[in-house]
Order: C-alpha cells, then sequence, then structure tokens
C-alpha cells in the first residue's frame, strides 16, 4: 500500500507538473537567448557566449529556483488542500482508528515522491531551457544553431550541474514538506483549506528563496 | 465489552465530559444520546483514542486502553471498526478500494481472497453493482452503507457509529439503524453509536446513555427511557407536542386504559 501511494504522488507530482514545467522551461530559455543576444552589443564578444549565459542561467538559476517555485504553487496548494480536505472530512481521523500511522501514509510519500520528481523535472527543464534557447537563436536569426552547440561546450563546470540538483533536492524537500504541515493540521472548514493552502504556497516560495541564498553562498560564495 | 471510567475532558477552561463511567456490554446496541455541545462526540473520540482524557480510564475487553503506548493501541484498533458522520470514505478511491483497504493494510491475503470478502461484505450491507463506483457518485445512504462494509471488513469486535443518520432521510435512517443492529447481534459486535435521532433510540437502543452539558444525566434502556423521571431527559425526548401525545398514549396503553381502535390519526386530528 505504501509503495502504491508513493508511486501514485511520484505520478501526481511529476506526470502532472510535466506539462508547465516543459512550457516554461522552453519560453525561459528562448527569452534568455534574446535578452543576453540584446544586451551583448559588443562586437568583442564571440556570439557564442549567448549559449554559455543561457546554459549558466538555466542550470544554476532558473531550472532549479523558478521551476521549484512555480512547483510549489502547483504542488504545494495541491499537497496542501488534499490533506487539508481529508483532516477536514475524517479521512484522517478514519486511518488513525484503522490503526494506521496517517503521517507515515499521507505525509512521507508525498515528500519522498517530491525529492525523487523534483530532481528530474529540472534536468529535463534545464534540457528545455538550453533547447528553447537553441530554437529561439535560430528562428529569430540571433545565433545559429552549430555556433550555438559550440558555445555550449565552451567553459562547462561540470559542478554546476551537483548546484542545481542540490538545490533541487532542498527545494523537493520544502515544496512537499511545508504543505503537508500545514494541510495535515489544517482546523475549521472550506475556508480555513483555502487559507492553509495560500499560506502554505507563501511560505514555501520564501524558503526556497531564503535556501537559494544560502545554498548559493555556501556553494559558490568564495 | 468496553467499560469506561470517570472520563473527564476539558478544551482550555471548558470542561467538555466530566466524570462520565458507564459500561457497554458486547452482542448490543449501546448509544449515547443528547443535544448538540452535550459532548457525546468528545466522549466517542475519547473511548477510540482521537483524544486523550484527562483523567479517566477505557477498558476493551478488560484491557485498559488509556494506559496502553502506541504500538499496543494499534493492536486494539484493528479491532475497531467506525462509521463516522460524513462516512470519511476516501475520495480517490473506489467502493471496492475504500472496503479493501483494512485488508491490504493489515492482512496478507492474496486479491482474490480480499475481493471475495469484500463483495461479501457489500453484499451483507445490501450494496451491489457498486464496486467501480467513487464516493462522489453514491447517495447518502449509500456513502453510509459502504462506511459499515469497510468498518465490519476485518470483522471487528468494537463497532462506533458516529451520527450514522444525520443528513439522511427517515426510511433510510430505519435502514441504516437496522443495519447496524442486525451486524451487532449476527457478529455479537460491542456496537456504541453517538445519536439525537430518538427513531434510532426507540428502534436499536438496547442500552442508552444521556449526556447533558457533559455530565451522565441517565442511563438505561428504550423500554426504561420512555417512563424515566429526570426532566432534562424527558424535555430532550419529548421536545414536539406529538411526541408528548405519544408519551401519554404509551402509557395509558401500558395502563390498558385506550381504546384498541384508536389510532396514530386521531392524535394528529
Amino acid at each position: 500500500m505504501y509503495w502504491k501511494e508513493f508511486m501514485h504522488q511520484c505520478s501526481d507530482i511529476g506526470i502532472g507538473s510535466l506539462p508547465i514545467v516543459c512550457i516554461i522551461s522552453v519560453f525561459m530559455g528562448a527569452v534568455s537567448t534574446v535578452q543576453t543576444a540584446y544586451q551583448l552589443v559588443s562586437p568583442l564578444i564571440p556570439p557564442s557566449t549567448i549559449a554559455q549565459i543561457v546554459r549558466d542561467t538555466m542550470i544554476l538559476e532558473f531550472s532549479p529556483t523558478l521551476i521549484c517555485i512555480v512547483l510549489a504553487g502547483v504542488v504545494g496548494s495541491k499537497i496542501a488542500s488534499e490533506l487539508g480536505n481529508m483532516r477536514i472530512s475524517e479521512q484522517i481521523d478514519a486511518l488513525e482508528i484503522m490503526g494506521v500511522n496517517s503521517k507515515t501514509y499521507l505525509v512521507m510519500p508525498k515528500i519522498l515522491a517530491a525529492l525523487v520528481v523534483v530532481p528530474m523535472l529540472v534536468v529535463v527543464s534545464g534540457t528545455l531551457g538550453i533547447w528553447g534557447g537553441r530554437l529561439a537563436g535560430s528562428m529569430g536569426n540571433i545565433i545559429s544553431p552549430s555556433t550555438y552547440d559550440k558555445g555550449l561546450l565552451e567553459f562547462f563546470v561540470p559542478f554546476n550541474v551537483i548546484f542545481a540538483l542540490a538545490k533541487a533536492y532542498t527545494f523537493a524537500f520544502i515544496i512537499s514538506s511545508v504543505p503537508a504541515y500545514f494541510g495535515y493540521y489544517v482546523k475549521g472548514g472550506a475556508l480555513e483549506i483555502g487559507r492553509a493552502s495560500t499560506r502554505a504556497v507563501v511560505i514555501s516560495c520564501i524558503l526556497v528563496l531564503l535556501a537559494d541564498y544560502v545554498l548559493a553562498a555556501l556553494l559558490l560564495g568564495t | 465489552m468496553i467499560e469506561i471510567k470517570n472520563i473527564k475532558k476539558s478544551f482550555a477552561d471548558k470542561t467538555v465530559i466530566n466524570d462520565v463511567s458507564s459500561v457497554m456490554k458486547a452482542g448490543q446496541c449501546n448509544l449515547i444520546i443528547g443535544a448538540s455541545g452535550s459532548g457525546k462526540t468528545v466522549l466517542m473520540k475519547c473511548m477510540v483514542g482521537l483524544f486523550e482524557p484527562d483523567a479517566g480510564n477505557i477498558f476493551f475487553g478488560g484491557e485498559n486502553f488509556t494506559a496502553m503506548k502506541n504500538k499496543q493501541r494499534t493492536e486494539i484498533r484493528k479491532q475497531i471498526g467506525m462509521l463516522f458522520q460524513g462516512s470519511a470514505l476516501f475520495d480517490s478511491l473506489t467502493v471496492e478500494e475504500n472496503v479493501m483497504f483494512p485488508l491490504s493494510m493489515f492482512t496478507t491475503w492474496s486479491f482474490k481472497k480480499k475481493l471475495s470478502r469484500v463483495n461479501e461484505v457489500l453484499d451483507r450491507v445490501n450494496l451491489v453493482d457498486t464496486n467501480r463506483k467513487f464516493p462522489a457518485e453514491l447517495s447518502g445512504g449509500m456513502k453510509k452503507r459502504v462506511g459499515i462494509a469497510r468498518a465490519i471488513v476485518l470483522n471487528p469486535k468494537y463497532l462506533f457509529c458516529d451520527e450514522p443518520n444525520s443528513g439522511l432521510d427517515p426510511q433510510t435512517s430505519l435502514v441504516i439503524d437496522k443495519l447496524i443492529q442486525e451486524i451487532t447481534k449476527e457478529f455479537n459486535i460491542t456496537t456504541v453509536v453517538n445519536t439525537h435521532d430518538m427513531n434510532s433510540v426507540m428502534e436499536i437502543g438496547d442500552y442508552i446513555l444521556y449526556m447533558y452539558k457533559g455530565d451522565k444525566e441517565w442511563e438505561g434502556t428504550n423500554r426504561e427511557i420512555i417512563f424515566s423521571k429526570s426532566q432534562r431527559l424527558n424535555d430532550f425526548i419529548f421536545a414536539s407536542e406529538f411526541l408528548k401525545d405519544a408519551k401519554e398514549m404509551r402509557m395509558l396503553e401500558e395502563k390498558g386504559k385506550i381504546p384498541n381502535d384508536r389510532n396514530i390519526d386521531d392524535m394528529l386530528k
């Protein structure tokens, strides 16, 4: 039953969020290319630099942080309202009376599923963002695909990917555990479920930004 | 058998249960009745362990549930089935999955065996062709019956029903009451029903505990309740003129002073 619930949550969080993650990532990459090209006016800077900037921006910041903020809204509100509704309609009490540990059955699979699928979504986002930048570059005659591909391979720092994954795991824990807490301990009626859901998303977003700064300072600070 | 001894429960400064003791026997429907806010739901939640009483003890079959650690409590809880006021069915699961849930959690049975048991209990509560339906597709009465099926699927020793008739029409209420009564007798379960429905009291109340503002005001059987001397209980059960007339008629009947041809239509005139 726990495995089934875990797989169900993986599908809900992962597959359920995939379309929005794909759309946002492609556009983030595309906009990054256009705006970077707009700012690079010096003829001394080679066009392949655009690809490097898009790549590093996507890997270091856009894919882990922005995608997790979006997921805090999409997944966080879903977790908080689902658990809140179960609390109000006595489904959690029903589990407890049956002798089932409701936290282990309801909360743990959500957190574990987020820890598994959110880093995957971040990897997908980074890949699609870089591809979106390539697409926008070639469609707008900003940079040719071959120059873009060449730029992607220049000055690549593998640690950036590890840093992005470290962020993804941290944010995954925040965007699943905070809403789970607010949903699980909700009291009152439908109005309180809505309030708990909003509060969960706001606090998750703030914590994600705070953790983003702390991780950057710790892992990238000189 | 469930025994509650000197249970007390307060929330902040408000005392909700004040030194309540009672014995609820197996094979009978034990009803906790009282007006809204009298503490009956809190008492039931203390009994099943959802609330911790401030003082007192609860014994399930002689074992002190209050003094048990979580692991021991889990073992007792496996013997408890509960029907909630709003049925508390899991929205994301079908009727079949809802009823199968306790079996999947606590048995190592094969799917075929579990399905057979699920169909057996669904049949027992007169639900057919509903296995694949979701709770949202069911009527209130059907949800209650699924709730009962889920509560009895593990053959519990104790069945708790929190306001089983709330939100149901009188006819469906009777069906649910009868079902609870039949299951109680059939499986020799200690059933505790929390209600303020007087029809239920008269139909299935083998033992009745009347709560008034957190205190045990009266206890007895549904034969005795009609002739109770407690003014508060009388005010509660004979809230309407119609019921007062019915009581008078019943008392006259007992004394043999009522003509056989007088019926309920006479009272309504």
